[in-house]
């Protein structure tokens, strides 16, 4: 069994009378991204601020790999939380220090390297993080994305292992918040470093988490995958997740997960056995490639475009639609065969072609200053389903039909 | 009715007590908490003071000698060049009286090098880069740029109080000695070229009046000052976020004013006390 890279074990934290954490057990994965949900006030960020050390817990144990941090050598404790890097909700960036100064700071303090060293270190981190014009402009003079960014370029400056966000996406419109989101997945998996999140953005912050740790009423009540919460049966589901989670998403304006599959099983309910529906699925393939070449916001408004287009296209005709994954929409036909779905498909990707991958990069386009080049790939499968059937295995299905529908390079539609 | 009028008696009597007790009880409660201040205050300073010999802190104190020291000197120079000219003036008609109008040098030099020069120059710089210190500690405090450090594994006390002191201890002496200088040049303004003394006896007595000690007492006071008002400015913005009466910027205000009140307080009782030890 996978010995946890920080595991809490009866972990209480009170301030003066009030008790913030009451007997937190929870355990964190090497590699993975963990969210922490649960509403404002509940602790969150206490419950953050023990894994880095700022906050020590009145009761209970914090275990690294296994070990409790209060038992080991202060160099060793020392070294285990060195590997862990902050960025708070409100940034705390050094207001009267540049951006570019902020980011060289934990090197220029903590490390010996060379200031050539030093400064390739931090130019890249400016270019991956889009802050080539902010470099040396001051906190104060840059855009609440800009400052975020800022934040997450130096939080990330020293290479550190594990990174814990407080509320990254918090004051952002949907775009920059899924731009943020997308940042963080990818720089995880480039890095790989364990992301630990503190996040409201029900759903979004799920197309990113491995893992999702509940925090109700002081304790940690939910400790799973996403899929996972999804049949989670506890006050919790109904006290936060729906009080956080809206009927449509934010980014694209589609239904929310949770309304899709009240509407799919309204739908289903009025339908005969034997009376078929149709499932579609789209994917905006290469993410990562997209948002190396054309920046992440670029990326954001290319899948909100798509998102938009394919609710226009099929809200029209009846059909109604989610976003499943960070780059993946289903579509549901209620009252169309395979056949059917078929030739609506087939007028989809003819508009597509002719408007909307125009479209779609036209928006991303206006996020970007890169004179480089950026393929858009854009598949979709179908699959015809049983008012019987589970939506998943249908969605499945569909997704294992799918295949190239439009591709865009610069402005060379294809 | 027997069991009430017990319990009447032991509440009256518990009332009673704590009449008497409670004025013992504030004061104990104060006492306390200023020893317990005065105890962090002390572990404060020593671990700053133990880090300002670490790596990499050359540069900082550099930088904060020129915001403490450096941009200093103006306003320094102008309240001492005033006040040598009123010492001169007021010296000058007093001394008129007794037809020791040749002692004007002695009296402003000695005033001004044992006494005035420290003591007005830690005030002057308490109140202009003081305040600054506590306000932007302050404010580094209550937007979390100070927790940023820690999770940075930078120590805050060596990064940002370390230097501050060891400038302050550069500082402090250097614009003493510029304070005494141009208040004596002060003096001689108002009492020779405004007041007719004769010019070669106020050089000549400025010369003879001094000696050795008189500038390294005021240069020790000096010292002593910059420890004290740097400590105080430091720990008041270090420690913002933990005042009761306030919050935030409120509490950066309050810090900022209890740090120049406290400096110059403390400036004046250890001015007394380092002068009976040196005398």
């Amino acid at each position: 069994m996978e010995i946890p890279l920080i595991e809490f074990k009866g972990v209480t934290k009170r301030f003066g009378a009030r008790s913030v954490l009451e007997r937190v057990n929870l355990q964190i994965y090497e590699g993975q991204v963990t969210t922490i949900i649960g509403l404002s006030g509940s602790g969150k960020s206490v419950l953050l601020k023990h894994i880095i050390g700022l906050l020590k817990p009145d009761e209970g144990a914090i275990l690294f790999k296994g070990k409790p941090l209060s038992e080991m050598k202060k160099s060793e404790s020392a070294a285990n939380l060195a590997q862990i890097s902050y960025m708070f909700q409100d940034n705390a960036l050094f207001d009267s220090m540049t951006v570019y100064e902020n980011i060289a700071l934990p090197l220029r303090e903590t490390t010996n390297l060379s200031k050539a060293e030093i400064d390739g270190r931090v130019m890249a981190r400016i270019e991956q993080t889009e802050l080539e014009d902010a470099a040396h402009k001051y906190p104060s003079e840059l855009s609440g994305g800009m400052q975020k960014r800022a934040a997450l370029a130096r939080a990330l400056a020293t290479d550190p292992r594990i990174v814990l966000f407080d509320e990254p996406t918090s004051g952002q419109d949907p775009v920059r918040k899924n731009a943020i989101l997308g940042m963080i997945a990818q720089y995880q998996r480039k890095f790989g470093f364990t992301a630990i999140l503190v996040s409201h953005e029900i759903p979004d912050v799920y197309f990113i988490s491995n893992r999702i740790l509940a925090l109700y009423d002081r304790s940690i009540v939910f400790q799973g995958s996403p899929e996972e919460l999804e049949n989670f049966d506890h006050p919790f589901k109904d006290e936060v997740i729906r009080s956080l989670e809206g009927l449509q998403n934010e980014l694209t304006g589609l239904y929310s997960k949770r309304q899709f599959k009240v509407m799919h099983h309204v739908q289903l309910t009025q339908k005969t056995p034997g009376e078929p529906y149709c499932v579609a699925v789209f994917s905006l393939d290469d993410l990562d490639i997209i948002r190396t070449s054309a920046g992440h916001n670029a990326a954001q408004v290319a899948i909100r475009g798509l998102g938009i287009y394919i609710d226009k296209h099929f809200g029209a005709i009846g059909g109604f639609s989610t976003r499943r994954r960070s780059n993946e929409f289903v579509t549901v036909l209620p009252y169309s065969d395979l056949a059917e779905a078929k030739s609506m498909l087939k007028d989809f990707v003819k508009d597509f072609q002719e408007q909307g991958t125009y479209e779609a990069w036209a928006g991303a386009r206006k996020q970007t200053r890169s004179a480089r080049c950026v393929e858009f790939t854009v598949l979709a499968g179908i699959a015809q389903g049983q008012p019987v059937a589970d939506i998943d295995s249908v969605i499945d299905a569909a997704k294992s039909q799918q295949k190239e529908i439009a591709r865009l390079r610069c402005d060379g539609r294809r | 009715m027997a069991l009430d009028a017990d319990s009447q008696n032991k509440k009256a009597g518990w009332q009673l007590g704590r009449l008497l007790t409670g004025p013992f009880a504030v004061i104990g409660r104060v006492a306390i908490s200023w020893v317990d201040n005065l105890g962090a205050s002390a572990i404060f300073l020593l671990l700053a003071f133990l880090k300002i010999l670490r790596s990499k802190q050359l540069i900082k104190i550099v930088q904060q000698v020129y915001y403490i020291g450096a941009r200093s000197t103006m306003i320094i120079m102008l309240v001492s060049f005033f006040t040598g000219m009123v010492l001169g003036l007021q010296s000058y008609h007093a001394l008129v009286k007794f037809g020791a109008q040749g002692a004007l040098g002695t009296l402003v030099s000695l005033t001004l090098v044992r006494e005035l020069g420290p003591v007005l120059t830690a005030i002057m710089i308490a109140a202009r880069a003081g305040s600054a210190i506590t306000a932007e500690i302050g404010i580094q405090r209550i937007s979390e740029q100070i927790d940023a450090l820690d999770t940075m594994r930078i120590d805050p006390l060596r990064y940002l109080i370390s230097p501050r002191i060891a400038a302050s201890i550069i500082s402090f002496p250097l614009l003493t000695a510029l304070f005494d200088l141009v208040g004596i040049i002060g003096g001689y303004v108002s009492g020779v070229l405004l007041l007719g003394a004769n010019a070669s006896t106020y050089v000549y007595r400025v010369q003879t009046s001094m000696d050795m000690k008189d500038v390294t007492d005021g240069l020790i006071k000096a010292i002593v000052f910059a420890v004290i008002v740097s400590m105080v400015c430091c720990y008041q913005g270090y420690f913002t976020h933990m005042r009761t009466d306030s919050h935030g910027a409120k509490a950066v205000g309050l810090s900022t004013t209890s740090a120049v009140v406290l400096s110059c307080v403390l400036i004046l009782v250890s001015d007394y006390v380092v002068t009976s030890l040196l005398i």
